[in-house]
């Protein structure tokens, strides 16, 4: 089985967020990348995939050369080769164009992506990939076995789950669940001194047009501080909730 | 041309959601000089589609279609949004919604933006705003492409009264084999409990309860209110709650009226699951605690005692305002 992974280079998640050039461009300034937390739970399923089952995995990012550590990490924690598109991420569509090339020429049986990045959340890009490609496709994906052609997931619904069978090629946007937290890895020394001799393909883009445009970033407005009320005097609570801000 | 809808239904019933974005759909058609026309599977009826401004639904009722299937409610989507040549194709941020978007939006060669919060600043360049970086910033994002597709969040615009005449219509979609290459087996869902992504309240808890056994505090806090129940990372990871409770940035976003945590301490990533909730209500013992700085009203004290005192006292304000 030969997987692919798709990887989101993303702020850390504390970093703070900040703008620039007159409030259009991310502000990187001090912050970490990190693989997305959403693709670490894919990765990782996809390395139980390859242990238990023989597959092999590929990750790709689409992204310049700064997003390479975060490859050369993903290569640490197990996976057998790199791609980096060479072409900024900039938009969902844009990078689910560049991705669907990557997966048509790669004769992949399942492709694992995160259900959202967290830097811009916009949750398009594994669909967008599915549609562009003609895999099927299943989303919020919280559990994946394979079995020949054949997949059976588990997706978190609103209020519950829901499992599902489909045929492979199989595209899923996963998330937390696909395996436990305390299975994440950190690459160790040997993974980090075998990630530098294993390939990185840097692919040219597909020169694909985004459909969406930042304008401009905003930050939400200050908050007013916080009203502290007696743990003695809970009628006072009941009375701020229901006649200040009329939430019960 | 005309906007089109997305509204979902339950069991024949529509969704709040369903009405909140036909409110929204119908501000964007005043801004375009045209009406909304929606789609919906296996409605019962028009529901208070027409409360809401929208002019037709069209209802499919093929036996396919009984249940959410992404590709092809993406399919049908695409062919009510041809034969209505709408230009603006408006569904929620609801799970089902998203994981049908991104095919809908390749379907229909449509630029895509989702957790939009507000109507279009403009309508020509078509620019929306939405939330990003979990809740902690903003784009104003201009779609490029002839159809546009929107992704509302939910809460942000609410439910706008539009009265107009609501025609019901049959739509019958040409289905593909395609489009069921993915197949349901079985669905487990809490029928009898409000959700995380349709509650109005929500009552979330963290460490700070010490245990799964004390839980019973948080439920019947959530009772009294018609609350769901929420917790931090730890408390899921822990196996004290399911993963489905747990809110964040790498669990379930949140935007409910109101949101009550206790014992929560308010790391970053709590925080950013949670900033489109209106109304913040923290209780811990630590009055250093970072939640603090992002409530709108804070208890400081230990939840073993405020919880069940606040249980008793929103029973009595409930029982007096019925
Ligand atoms: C990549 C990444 C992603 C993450 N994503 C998320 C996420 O999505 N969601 C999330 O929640 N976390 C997330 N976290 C974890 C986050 O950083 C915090 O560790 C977590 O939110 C803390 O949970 P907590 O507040 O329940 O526990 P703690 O930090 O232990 O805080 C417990 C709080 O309870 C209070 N307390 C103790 N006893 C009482 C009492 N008797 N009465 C009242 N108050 C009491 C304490 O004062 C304290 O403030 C993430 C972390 C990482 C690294």
């Amino acid at each position: 089985m030969k997987i692919l992974v798709c990887i989101s280079h993303v702020p850390d998640t504390t970093s703070k967020i900040n703008f620039t050039d007159n409030d259009t461009q991310f502000d990187t300034n001090g912050v970490q990348f990190v693989i997305n937390p959403n693709d670490e739970f894919g990765l990782t399923r996809a390395m139980w995939f390859k242990e238990k089952q023989g597959a092999s995995v590929e990750v790709v990012t689409v992204g310049g050369a700064e997003v390479e550590p975060t490859l050369r990490k993903a290569l640490a924690i197990g996976a057998d080769t790199a791609i980096r598109v060479d072409t900024p991420a900039v938009d969902g569509y844009a990078v689910a164009k560049e991705l669907a090339d990557v997966v048509k020429n790669g004769g992949y049986d399942l492709v694992i992506a995160g259900r959202e990045s967290i830097d811009y959340n916009g949750g398009m890009v594994p669909g967008m990939v599915a549609a562009m490609t003609g895999a099927s496709f299943v989303n919020t994906c919280i559990s994946l076995e394979i079995d020949g052609d054949k997949a059976t997931a588990v997706r978190e619904i609103d209020g519950g789950k829901e499992t599902v069978t489909a045929t492979l090629p199989l595209i899923i946007g996963g998330q937390k669940g696909l395996v436990e937290e305390s299975d994440l890895r950190i690459p160790n020394m040997r993974g980090i001194m075998m990630a530098r001799k294993k390939q990185l393909d840097v692919k040219p883009s597909v020169n694909a047009t985004p459909e969406t445009t930042t304008v401009k970033f905003e930050k939400p407005a200050p908050k007013g501080e916080v009203t502290l009320v007696d743990a003695d005097n809970l009628d006072k609570l009941i009375d701020l909730l229901h006649n200040e801000a009329k939430a019960i | 041309m005309s906007v089109l809808v997305y509204t979902e239904s339950e069991q024949g019933t529509f969704k709040k959601t369903a009405y909140e974005v036909a409110s929204y759909a119908k501000g964007i058609a005043d801004m375009l000089g045209t009406d909304v026309a929606a789609i919906s599977f296996h409605a019962a009826d028009a529901g208070e589609l027409g409360t809401y401004g929208v002019s037709r639904l069209h209802n499919c009722t093929d036996a396919k279609l009984e249940k959410f299937q992404a590709a092809a409610y993406a399919d049908a989507i695409a062919q009510a949004a041809q034969a209505e040549d709408a230009k603006v194709i408006v569904i929620s941020s609801s799970a089902d919604s998203k994981y049908l978007g991104s095919l809908l939006s390749v379907h229909l060669d449509a630029g895509y933006v989702s957790n939009v919060v507000e109507l279009p600043s403009s309508a020509d360049p078509f620019t929306v705003k939405r939330s990003v970086f979990t809740n902690k910033a903003f784009s104003n994002t201009q779609i490029s492409t002839d159809r546009k597709l929107v992704g509302l969040s939910k809460n942000a615009y609410g439910l706008k009264e539009n009265p107009t005449d609501c025609a019901v219509q049959d739509f019958a979609p040409t289905l593909k084999d395609e489009d069921f290459k993915v197949n349901v087996q079985s669905v487990d869902k809490a029928t009898d409990k409000v959700t995380i992504a349709d509650a109005e309240v929500v009552v979330s808890a963290g460490r700070g309860m010490k245990g799964p056994e004390n839980w019973h505090m948080i439920e019947e806090l959530a009772d009294v209110l018609g609350a769901a129940t929420a917790c931090s990372k730890p408390v899921s990871d822990m196996g004290w709650r399911p993963h489905g409770e747990h809110v964040g940035q790498t669990g379930k976003p949140v935007a409910s009226n109101l949101y009550i945590a206790i014992g929560i301490s308010g790391a970053i990533q709590h925080l950013a699951g949670i900033n489109s909730s209106k109304v913040k209500v923290v209780i811990n013992t630590d009055p250093e605690a970072p939640f603090f700085k992002a409530a709108d009203y804070g208890v400081v004290g230990d939840a073993f005692e405020v919880v069940p005192a606040l249980t008793e006292k929103l029973k009595a304000f409930k029982a007096a305002n019925a």
